[in-house]
């Protein structure tokens, strides 16, 4: 661990993440819980480019690239089925 | 100088992804705490990325010239770049679903999608 300052900034952003994931579990309709998923992709997308630059590694920010567009592609498939299939 | 640069750079995109994680508890519907949590989480984690990439080009300017330090300054950038394009149209997204779904807006004074959808 060569910037700790990173990793303590990687750590409170995982808190943040644990608060979104009291929205998932207590949503109490649907798009709630779909709210706190997007939520929760951005803040670990955060995460993985904090980690990355804290360990200097630059496999782990490449990791972060693709799970941006996938998460992306997620929230648009779970939006599509919430609003009544495809019209 | 440069790495009180990095610890702002950090601790704005902190809290502002936190600001993001209290709004998403606090706000009483559906379309505020979109609100909340998209535009919180992108603006910090441009803050974030911000700090990640003057991280690398202070340790390739004054600490060793290893071209990893390029690599990952530029991989960030293609983050924040994917990132700032997809995430608002994902809340649009789901803003769309929800409404189209049956959810009234909390406490609305006027809703002109009322008898259109």
């Amino acid at each position: 661990m060569i910037a700790p300052e990173f990793f303590y900034a990687a750590v409170i952003v995982m808190i943040g993440a644990f608060m979104a994931l009291l929205r998932v579990f207590f949503g109490p309709s649907v798009p709630d819980r779909v709210v706190g998923v997007d939520t929760l992709n951005t803040l670990i997308v955060a995460g993985m480019v904090l980690l990355g630059a804290a360990y200097d590694r630059t496999i782990y920010i490449d990791i972060a690239i693709v799970y941006a567009l996938l998460s992306y592609v997620g929230t648009l498939a779970i939006a599509r089925y919430l609003q009544g299939g495809l019209e | 100088m440069i790495e009180w640069l990095i610890a702002l750079f950090l601790a704005i995109g902190v809290i502002f992804n936190l600001l993001a994680s209290i709004g998403i508890l606090r706000f009483p519907d559906v379309y505020t705490r979109i609100h909340a949590a998209t535009k919180c989480t992108t603006f910090g984690t441009i803050f974030i990325v911000l700090a990640a990439v003057t991280y690398s080009i202070y340790s390739y300017y004054w600490v060793q010239k290893d071209p990893a330090w390029i690599t990952i300054g530029i991989h960030s950038a293609l983050v924040v770049l994917f990132l700032v394009l997809t995430n608002p149209v994902g809340a649009h997204a789901i803003g769309r679903a929800a409404r189209k779904s049956g959810i009234r807006p909390h406490g609305a004074v006027i809703d002109e999608l009322e008898g259109r959808l």
